[in-house]
């Protein structure tokens, strides 16, 4: 059982209470009439897909119902962080330091 | 002529029952709910209203005579009233919130005993030890293949919440939870 931290419900729950969401951080653009048909297949369509370290959407849907965003790494699977909706992207290089650390201390 | 209708709550487990040594298994009887969404400008007006302080921590309730306030998500809780609807609180209050009376969409279950947490536990992956999931604690999470909103009353009494069209299958799977433990402990 995979374990995620839900920001705002402060603690570890089990991942079938989760949904995920699709990549987090896309803006969509204030002007969607002046979009290109290209750039808005970009937007609509188009995703990074990583392989390594991923910002994505989750939904705590069987629990308080809030989304909120995650960095995870799509490798490992292993969730580098979590945090609320509209808060900006952690730092990535201190997260991925924090986590060779913690697997060099075990 | 009248032309008030009258209907008769259909309770969709009836009086259903199970006992084992160690664990209960009981539908209960009608109750009052209530589904609100309210901003945190407005909690302190509304917990006036229901004569129940609305609780803002995470997986905690809130108790007031017959009714309790269950926290499921920031800006929602759910109102259980065993004796009077909460909504009839609601009707006069001048606030910006989302209250919908869903007494009859869901329907409780009471499990009860020294094993009524692991039984619990066989369909709901959430740590039910005392520590992370003292008295008066409550979520919404899942049983099995369906969501359920779980209170614990008292040590070992867990209010279980469902939608009435899954209480069968939720009624089965904790009695069948409840015969097997009963007699895992029993060896
Ligand atoms: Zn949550």
């Amino acid at each position: 059982m995979l374990l995620i931290h839900c920001p705002y419900c402060a603690e570890e729950r089990p991942e079938t209470e989760f949904a995920h969401a699709g990549e987090a951080h896309i803006e969509r653009s204030t002007e969607m009439n002046a979009l290109t048909d290209e750039g808005f297949s970009k937007f609509f369509f188009y995703r990074d897909n990583t392989k390594g370290t991923t910002f994505e959407r989750w939904r705590h849907i069987h629990g308080c119902g809030r989304y909120f965003n995650a960095a995870r790494d799509t490798v490992s699977d292993k969730f580098l962080t979590t945090y609320k909706a509209g808060e900006p992207k952690p730092d990535l290089s201190k997260l991925v330091d924090d986590q060779t650390n913690a697997g060099a201390k075990s | 002529m009248d032309n008030s209708v009258k209907l008769r709550r259909s309770l969709p487990l009836a009086e259903k029952a199970f006992g084992a040594s160690g664990v209960s298994v009981t539908s209960m009887g009608a109750g009052y709910r209530c589904s609100l969404r309210v901003g945190a400008d407005d909690v302190a007006a509304l917990s006036q209203a229901l004569g129940v302080d609305l609780p803002q921590t995470p997986k905690t309730s809130a108790r007031s005579a017959s009714r309790i306030a269950m926290w499921l998500g920031p800006d929602e809780w759910s109102i259980y009233d065993s004796k009077n609807n909460p909504i009839d609180d609601l009707k006069n209050v001048d606030v910006a919130c989302a209250g919908v009376d869903v007494s009859h969409r869901n329907t409780a279950i009471e499990v009860s005993g020294s094993l009524a947490a692991g039984v619990i536990n066989a369909g709901c992956p959430q740590d039910l030890s005392l520590e992370v999931f003292p008295v008066g604690a409550c979520s919404r999470t899942i049983l099995g293949k369906v969501e359920i909103v779980l209170c614990r009353t008292k040590a070992d009494i867990f209010h279980v919440e469902c939608w009435r069209s899954f209480s069968p299958y939720v009624f089965e799977f904790l009695s069948t939870a409840a015969k097997e433990q009963s007699a895992l402990a029993a060896r």
